[in-house]
């Protein structure tokens, strides 16, 4: 700042300088943002006087969480959720098992360049198509049951672990790796070796946030058909249950918190 | 170091001989549970229906090729509910998800033994639930359509964004927010000059890959009848018109791709 500007400034109140500097384009994007709002409430045609009827069924749930039934459907919502808890455990052994090759694949810097081609085409068709889709086609494939749910998160575990595994063998010490080379290993033990023990913390930290999201997952997948607790939540919902839709949210919200907290602790034991 | 003396030689391992036992045990439990759960699944499979994949699938391939491609005429006001909810639902959830975050960091919470807990029972409770979950609740209270989709997304939003953000609260650094305070600005001054400006770059990219997310998410929220693209996804499903139903899966992949870019391109040009 020259000294002109400075004296001009002199005696003047300060004022917060603009987001945007330039001036046409702050109020393009403002004007903008203010179209398109103004596009978007007016295409949300919002029933006001449904809204009100429902604030008291809105306020029978939210009163349903202070006394959750747990007892009554209590045969459902057990067979529920250990089909949830049996897919989560077996798509993330599965998924993990599959990831880790493929994330191998997918690193550029130990990978020849025709298996890189293929590992990331797969991890971004895994990444592209949403649990849900997956979910559906593979049950009028493979027909309803866990079946499916457990073919789903397998593959959406893939996707999830092999990227983030191959983003971080592309980031390691190639000095390590070169050293464990130079003293004559073959590729397994190059791997085994050189790269295992500086992805490790990592991947160990990534699979328990995996088990994580695949069992919150798991909870929906159930809406489709493809086995686990949602099925019972969806018919919980459908008879106006809420109480023991309240019983089965708390549940979930109990084991996501649960596996959260082991999550942290295992991370921390690791790295 | 682990050595083992055989004939004479000593011989490196890279594990005593306890460690290889524990871990060994280990292997064999997780392989139990894994063999465990896969029985669960395997006894309620129709594994007939299993068998016979390989024919349905190419029974559904054959009626899905070719797509429908008049149908798109039909899919343009869906796409529009679709951006709509995201980007709504993603503005409110971000409103909500500011004094949460505040009310959650460790150096702004008003109380970190009343508020600080409740806080982050919030965001754990937002975050757990899938936005389906969310969609399927507040439709039996407010009824279907688009109105539902953006509270849906605005409520699963509020704690993944408001944990991030206040992960980057608790980041930021402290002499800043001193020399404000030394200035004599009352609490509120030193919040907006001396803390704001230093989250707002982690904000606008959260606000980003929030969003980025919400596409994917809403496109999938009319199966529920929470409107957008998901509701002709779920119509056509149910009348088994394949060819619209791959139709509209082309146009999700397409949505989540843009999404995708639009969202690494922003956020590239921010942080």
């Amino acid at each position: 700042m020259s000294h002109r500007e400075l004296d001009d400034m002199l005696g003047t109140a300060w004022r917060k300088p603009p987001l945007v500097r330039r001036a046409w384009l702050r109020w393009t994007l403002l004007l903008g943002f203010a179209v398109y709002l103004v596009a978007a409430f007016a295409t949300i045609d919002v029933d006001w006087g449904r809204v009100y009827e429902g604030l008291d069924r809105g306020w029978a749930f939210v009163m349903s969480f202070t006394r959750p039934d747990f007892v009554s459907r209590w045969s459902d919502i057990w067979s529920g959720l250990l089909e949830s808890i049996v897919m989560t455990v077996a798509a993330s052994v599965v998924g993990i098992a599959i990831s880790i090759p493929i994330g191998l694949g997918a690193a550029r810097n130990i990978a020849p360049l025709p298996v890189y081609v293929i590992c990331r085409g797969l991890v971004a068709i895994s990444r592209a198509l949403q649990e849900i889709i997956v979910a559906i086609l593979l049950v009028a494939i493979f027909g309803f049951g866990p079946l499916a749910g457990f073919l789903t998160l397998s593959f959406a575990t893939i996707g999830f672990l092999s990227k983030l595994l191959a983003e971080d063998i592309e980031a390691m010490d190639r000095s390590q790796a070169e050293a464990i080379r130079a003293s004559g290993a073959k590729w397994l033990q190059w791997i085994n070796y050189g790269v295992q023990p500086q992805v490790m913390p990592r991947l160990v930290g990534l699979s328990m946030y995996r088990i994580d999201i695949n069992f919150r997952e798991s909870a929906i997948l159930g809406l489709v058909g493809a086995g686990g607790i949602g099925a019972t939540l969806n018919t919980a919902f459908d008879r106006y249950e809420y109480d023991t839709a309240a019983a089965i949210l708390i549940l979930i919200i109990g084991i996501v918190m649960a596996l959260e907290y082991l999550s942290g602790v295992i991370r921390a034991r690791v790295q | 170091m682990p050595v083992l003396e055989r004939g004479g030689a000593q011989v490196w391992q890279r594990r005593t001989m306890g460690e290889r036992l524990v871990r060994w045990i280990g292997w064999l439990i997780g392989l139990v549970v894994f063999a465990v759960c896969w029985q669960k699944i395997s006894e309620s499979t129709t594994w007939f229906f299993v068998w016979d994949a390989p024919r349905i699938a190419g029974d559904i391939w054959d009626r899905a090729t070719p797509p429908k491609w008049e149908y798109i005429a039909r899919l343009g006001r869906p796409i529009w509910d679709t951006l709509n909810i995201a980007t709504l639902g993603t503005m409110i959830s971000l409103c909500l998800a500011v004094p949460v975050a505040f009310l959650a960091a460790r150096n702004t919470t008003p109380s970190a033994l009343f508020v600080r807990p409740v806080a982050l029972l919030i965001i754990v409770a937002t975050r757990s639930i899938n936005s389906l979950i969310w969609a399927l609740l507040l439709i039996a209270i407010i009824g279907p359509g688009v109105f539902a989709g953006v509270v849906a997304i605005a409520i699963r939003s509020i704690g993944f964004c408001a944990k991030l953000l206040y992960e980057a609260i608790e980041e930021i650094d402290a002499t800043q927010v001193e020399a404000i305070s030394a200035t004599g600005a009352s609490r509120w001054q030193v919040m907006a000059y001396g803390i704001v400006p230093q989250i707002l770059p982690a904000f606008a990219g959260i606000a980003v890959f929030r969003w980025d997310i919400n596409i994917r998410e809403s496109t999938v929220l009319g199966l529920v009848g929470a409107g957008g693209i998901g509701l002709q996804l779920s119509s056509s499903l149910n009348v088994l018109a394949w060819p619209q139903v791959s139709l509209i899966l082309l146009v999700i992949l397409a949505a989540v791709v843009i999404s995708e870019w639009v969202s690494a391109k922003v956020r590239g040009a921010i942080i």
